[in-house]
């Protein structure tokens, strides 16, 4: 057996070796699993102080509810935060990459990071994989140069807004944005109106639903209200709450013991012998 | 020694290959979204006046808002070729109606019925109208606004939307409409449908009518445009703070 080539090892990305077998597959009638998406709402927005960040808390696998309670709003830098809508384990894997990037450049700097860093390294990363990493992201935060707030798209644009929505709720959240957003909004103001967004999609939009959470950054302090409304509680709770009544009781303690214990004595030079 | 079949003159196959080229497969020229509410005294509903023709936007002065009789408004949006056809069919109507000289007029209910018996018919036969129409009307004091879609889905509801205005401004009137609205009130709510359908919807044009119709009759406005606004700080630099993104 003779190779006319040679084996290079994988320089890294993608590695497209099985879309053959899975072509194959599929024509044969298997159907692929379908993605973790987030089918979701995520919205930012720029307030006079700073930046509001706001997401909904559902996590879809197809038609059903696979998390009724997840976290979208992701850590990147004490100032820096970022909601992922797309493929849950996309967003989670990118913005968890980016956050330990920043981080290692924070040490090396000694400064804070600053939201165009992790803008430019998530956008080469996404570009780089031409869309495949299924991760379409809200970034915001303030940094030494003032309040940013940028979308990234799966296959690497993005845009400088003063209010941004992603995700498949993203048409309700954007028509509360556009019909209400002023600039130079109060704190309060600005979180009124991110609740209404995300509330927007979560009653007008299937994919997302649940609570809303709220991320507000301001310069040098952050606040994650996690589930800071919840809309849709539980309909129907037991009023007399679950008591169990009988606890297990211990009657007899023995102990016995499953082998004999056996001495090894061991005699000089013989040991080990043929 | 050759032999080769002779096709025999089935005319039936003649017949249905042109049957096939004339049933709809996809629309032309395309009206955008319409939406229309209920307010105190009848039936509000917005339209702009624009009729694509793919993406390029073509007529500008189409009415996709027309009186119906004495007691109702039809609103369309989808094929505007489909839409002058269902009028010419709903013309007839009314004039076979008249023929009887009873006094008898059709009122919004009848002819929403009549629309969706139409629609769901054409969908059966694999040849759609392809429209989604938005029937309001108001009889013997009772308001009434439903939808018909093209595959016949057919419904009465207190504000409705069609196209884009299903995702961008059911939102909103879900969260600001109620009942009893003045006529002003009535107005403001759909100009910021309208508006926002503006900014997001790629085949929406600033010109738009907004048709009412109460006990007293119809009317429909002249055209006007929208106020929008675009001075924002952050448009004006961008990217002020992330030199060399866009």
């Amino acid at each position: 057996m003779s190779q006319s080539y040679v084996d290079l090892p994988p320089k890294g990305g993608f590695s497209f070796d099985l879309c053959k077998r899975n072509d194959m597959l599929t024509q044969k009638g298997l159907k692929a699993p379908s993605f973790l998406k987030t089918g979701t709402t995520i919205v930012g927005l720029i307030f006079k102080d700073g930046v509001i960040l706001g997401a909904d808390t559902r996590a879809t696998e197809g038609p059903i509810v696979a998390d009724k309670n997840c976290e979208k709003i992701h850590y990147m830098a004490p100032n820096i935060y970022c909601c992922g809508a797309g493929t849950a384990a996309d967003t989670e894997a990118v913005t968890d990459m980016v956050s330990s990037q920043l981080r290692l450049h924070r040490y090396q700097t000694g400064r804070d990071s600053r939201v165009i860093t992790a803008l430019t390294l998530l956008k080469k990363h996404l570009f780089g994989y031409q869309g495949h990493v299924s991760a379409a992201l809200v970034l915001g935060g303030v940094d030494i140069t003032g309040p940013h707030l940028h979308t990234i798209y799966p296959h690497g644009s993005t845009d400088t807004l003063p209010f941004a929505t992603m995700g498949s709720g993203s048409l309700a959240a954007m028509s509360v944005f556009e019909a209400k957003y002023k600039e130079g909004l109060t704190r309060d103001e600005g979180i009124k109106l991110v609740a209404e967004a995300i509330c927007s999609g979560i009653f007008n939009d299937l994919g997302s639903g649940s609570n809303v959470d709220i991320c507000v950054i301001t310069k040098g302090h952050k606040e994650y209200l996690r589930n800071y409304m919840e809309p849709n509680p539980r309909t129907y709770v037991s009023s007399k709450g679950y008591s169990f009544t009988k606890k297990t009781e211990v009657l007899l303690t023995k102990i016995t013991p499953l082998s004999e214990r056996v001495e090894i004595v061991e005699v000089a030079g013989e040991a080990m012998e043929e | 020694m050759t032999t080769f079949t002779v096709p025999i003159d089935n005319g039936d196959s003649v017949r249905i290959a042109e049957e096939e080229s004339q049933r709809t497969l996809y629309p032309y020229v395309t009206g955008t979204s319409i939406v229309a509410i209920k307010y105190k005294d009848g039936v509000l509903m917005a339209s702009d006046m624009g009729g694509s023709y793919g993406s390029t936007l073509r007529y500008k002065n189409i009415e996709r808002v027309k009186a119906i009789g004495k007691h109702s408004l039809l609103g369309a949006s989808g094929e505007i070729s489909d839409f002058q056809e269902i009028l010419r069919y709903l013309d007839e109507l009314t004039l076979n109606d008249n023929m009887w000289d009873d006094g008898n007029s059709l009122g919004p209910k009848e002819i929403h019925n009549y629309l969706t018996r139409v629609m769901y018919n054409r969908r059966n036969k694999f040849n759609p109208l392809w429209n989604t129409l938005v029937l309001g009307g108001v009889k013997n004091g009772k308001s009434y606004l439903g939808m018909v879609s093209m595959i016949g889905v057919s419904f009465e509801d207190d504000h409705v939307a069609t196209g884009f205005g299903n995702h961008l401004a059911r939102p909103i009137l879900r969260d600001e409409w109620h009942a009893d609205l003045s006529f002003e009130d009535g107005v403001k709510l759909l100009e910021k449908c309208m508006r926002v359908l503006l900014y997001r919807d790629r085949s929406a044009i600033n010109k738009l009518q907004i048709a009412k119709i109460t006990e007293e009759g119809v009317t429909v406005s002249q055209p006007y445009s929208l106020k929008t606004f675009w001075e924002f700080s952050s448009f004006h630099n961008p990217t002020a703070g992330a030199e060399g993104s866009w």
